[in-house]
């Protein structure tokens, strides 16, 4: 219990670390690729880490087989489930945007198909 | 301890307001269904942590688990529905 404290408030302290810096990305990024880069990545290690320390918590208060073992086993799970589930909506939602006519980002303001058109290049 | 899941549950909470702004005001359809998805995963972890404060892990924690479920399913079926503004 006393060794399982602190690593407890360090993971799920990282994975709000996360959480918030996916959050700052999703505000701040120009468009919409570059906020699903910053949600998907944000998303999926904060879930992780903090469903680590909480089932890591639930073990250390009752080391049993029925509130213990067999709760924290739940909580990793949603983890295991969100590793897969978020790339798989993240790529989903992106293709769905890029073949719905979303336009990427460049910094002058040209899209880069027809910047490569212009320029001749391949 | 209780404390401490007290604020982590406070943080999730500005987290998922501070990502309303884009769930409501998103330039793109797509940017609203991310903003909502991003939502439901704070309140995975948010449903977790009232487990603990509460002291009823073993309620909630199937909550959880069945929100994610849904969260998910409906990310998929939006994207899939909403190519071409919905015309294919």
């Amino acid at each position: 219990m006393i060794v399982a404290l602190p690593l407890v408030i360090i993971c799920v302290s990282a994975g709000i670390f996360f959480f918030f810096a996916g959050a700052v990305g999703f505000l701040r990024f120009p468009d919409f690729y570059s906020r699903m880069h910053a949600t998907g990545k944000g998303d999926t290690f904060g879930i992780l880490l903090c469903c680590i320390g909480l089932s890591m918590y639930n073990l250390a208060a009752h080391p049993s087989w029925q509130l213990g073992v067999v709760q924290s086993v739940k909580v990793l799970s949603i983890a295991v489930f969100w590793f897969l589930a978020s790339p798989t909506a993240t790529h989903a939602l992106t293709r769905s945007a890029f073949v719905s006519g979303v336009k990427p980002w460049t910094r002058d303001g040209i899209p880069v198909r027809e910047r490569e058109e212009e320029e001749g290049a391949p | 301890m209780e404390r401490f899941f007290l604020g982590a549950a406070i943080a999730c909470c500005l987290i998922i307001f501070l990502t309303l702004y884009r769930a409501v005001f998103g330039p793109t359809v797509f940017d609203r269904i991310v903003g909502a998805g991003f939502v439901g995963t704070k309140t995975a972890v948010l449903l977790v942590l009232i487990g603990f404060i509460y002291k009823r892990l073993d309620m909630f924690v199937d909550l959880a688990l069945v929100y994610s479920i849904l969260n998910f399913i409906g990310t998929l079926i939006f994207s899939k529905y909403l190519v071409r503004g919905g015309t294919r």
